[in-house]
């Protein structure tokens, strides 16, 4: 690295880090050192990560809580301890309020599809939510008869709040919402708007996809109701995500799924339900991702997430910084680092997304171009699809370097000009 | 990877500048068609004409948004099958789709396919065959609908 890459925040041992990941090794066709900036759509694994999982499947393997042998224990030992550290993440009041799901639609599904909605009654998402949290309430909305709102955008990219007094006002029964978007990268106000969701008593659902791998997320500070993330954008597996909720909001909503281990008693003529969290895991559960869940909230606990957080910045900083100097390049969302996340959704004049994603493949780039699993949002700044580069803990400048030198062989690909 | 497989210059050409694009009058059916993945769309229009057998395609015309391979694919399907019998057309249709499908292991036929063989290498590019394939079939919807039953 060259002196000019000593960006202020960057994290320390960034070498020892990108170490840790096995995968940033690779050399793609052509020659070309891996450079991956799609993590906002899925993050890398760290080496602890792969062992643990390989660990508990090589070694302590069985099904949880109903087998009555030493491996049953200790599985279920690693399967409520991943439940321990995910609680400790979020600095949850208690781990029983920690439900294991498969991803993080499936915890917003939970949600919506229990939560007690009528005619009269009114839900208020935004424009740049992801589709999963959009179509769940818009579904649950269509089922129940309630009314579904939506706060709009600024043309900087930010919530627009000038009709909040209306949007949050006697009738409204959730507020749904995005921590930082996975789009334009804006991070939300997200304490105050559930402190005025609050004041009208409406319970405040708020997606922590994007925030939970960069930001500390506190569920006590913050005062939400509900909130969820998925464990694959926080260096951990597939097929794990989180519902953190208050007691008294889960103990009030009916079961979701039926099955095994989600009861108390059953008989032919009715069932009871556990205690949470268990009312709402009926099945096996997702055991070794978990486990390998709860190592990768451990890795990142150790980095810290204030200096992850301080590190995104300083790369998004010096992303759009050199976003900035490529001719026709037009950025969505906000364009103050400290404002945002680390997903930058760009256009490049004359060049589709595909395209560019294409052209930077070729060179070892990866980076994701569509709409992003949110079409709201892109209607609303009047474009179709973007390409978004995202970055994580391992990012280095000298890949956004790679990124900014692969956008202008594209333009000179693709015979597109300059300013 | 070899990009200029990819994206050989009769495909920039007709990116650059499509033939027969634009939404035009008359038509039989109007489809439109979405790659639900990138979000790609296309709207396309067919008209016909000639009795049930002996049908001609006179027209097509389209709206598409998409990239260079879906908006490429589109110009050249349009020169293929306008002025066709509509059971050659088709059967270009066809000739295309198994090309798409091949993996790069189809031989084209340059006397059925003409600008169309410059897709070739798409078909080693599992993620744009699809783009390339959007305008198709909403070719092969649209010329169906026209009909007033399937194809």
């Amino acid at each position: 690295m060259t002196l000019t890459h000593a960006l202020p925040g960057l994290l320390p041992g960034l070498d020892l880090i990108r170490a840790d990941f096995p995968i940033l090794t690779r050399v793609m066709d052509g020659g070309y050192p891996l450079v991956y900036l799609d993590s906002a759509n899925t993050s890398q694994k760290p080496q602890v990560v792969i062992d643990a999982m390989v660990d508990h499947l090589e070694r302590h393997n069985a099904n949880i809580a109903r087998a009555m042998h030493q491996l049953g224990a200790e599985a279920t030992e690693a399967f409520e301890g991943a439940r321990d550290r995910v609680a400790e993440f979020l600095n949850a009041p208690s781990r029983d309020e920690v439900i294991f799901t498969k991803n993080a639609s499936e915890a917003l599904n939970l949600v919506a599809r229990t939560f007690p909605l009528g005619p009269g009654d009114r839900v208020v998402i935004t424009e740049m939510e992801h589709h999963s949290n959009i179509v769940p309430w818009q579904l649950a909305t269509e089922r129940s008869g309630a009314e579904l709102r939506w706060f709009g955008l600024t043309d900087e990219g930010e919530l627009d709040l000038s009709n909040i007094d209306e949007l949050l006002s006697p009738g409204t029964k959730v507020v749904a919402l995005t921590w930082v978007s996975n789009m334009l990268g804006t991070i939300n106000p997200v304490a105050e708007i559930t402190r005025r969701a609050h004041e009208i008593g409406a319970v405040v659902v708020l997606d922590a996809s994007q925030a939970a791998p960069q930001l500390p997320v506190d569920v006590q500070a913050v005062g939400a109701d509900f909130v969820v993330f998925t464990g694959h954008k926080v260096v951990g597996p597939t097929g794990i995500g989180v519902l953190w909720g208050r007691s008294e909001q889960l103990d009030a909503l009916p079961p979701f799924l039926g099955g095994g281990e989600m009861i108390a008693t059953v008989t032919m003529a009715k069932s009871t339900w556990a205690p949470i969290p268990h009312k709402f895991e009926a099945g096996t559960p997702p055991i070794v991702e978990a486990v390998g869940l709860g190592v990768a909230l451990e890795y990142l606990g150790h980095i810290g997430l204030e200096n992850i957080h301080a590190h995104e910045q300083a790369i998004t900083g010096y992303l759009l910084e050199g976003l900035a100097g490529v001719g026709g390049v037009r950025v969505l969302g906000p364009l103050d680092a400290a404002k945002r996340g680390g997903a930058v959704a760009f256009e490049v004049a004359g060049v589709h997304p595909h395209d560019v994603a294409q052209l930077l493949d070729s060179r070892g780039i990866a980076v994701r171009a569509g709409h992003h699993c949110a079409k709201p949002a892109h209607q609303r700044f009047g474009v179709q699809s973007t390409t978004r580069a995202s970055s994580y803990l391992y990012t280095t400048p000298a890949e956004i370097d790679a990124l900014i030198d692969g956008l202008e062989y594209t333009k000179s690909y693709f015979k597109v000009g300059g300013a | 990877m070899d990009l200029d497989a990819l994206y050989q210059e009769i495909i920039l050409d007709h990116y650059r500048n499509p033939h027969h694009a634009g939404l035009r009058e008359p038509y039989g059916a109007e489809v439109h068609h979405v790659n639900p993945t990138c979000g790609d769309e296309v709207t396309l229009r067919v008209r016909l004409d000639g009795s049930a057998g002996t049908q001609r395609v006179v027209d097509v015309s389209y709206d598409a948004e998409g990239c260079s391979i879906s908006q490429a694919s589109a110009s050249v399907m349009a020169d293929l099958v306008i002025g066709k019998d509509l059971d050659e057309a088709l059967a270009t249709h066809a000739a295309f789709l198994e090309l798409m499908q091949g993996k790069g292991q189809v031989e084209p036929d340059e006397d059925v396919l003409e600008d169309g063989i410059a897709f070739a290498g798409v078909a080693k590019f599992p993620a744009r065959v699809k783009c390339a394939l959007l305008s198709w079939m909403a070719f092969k919807d649209a010329a169906a609908q026209s009909q007033g039953e399937p194809v």
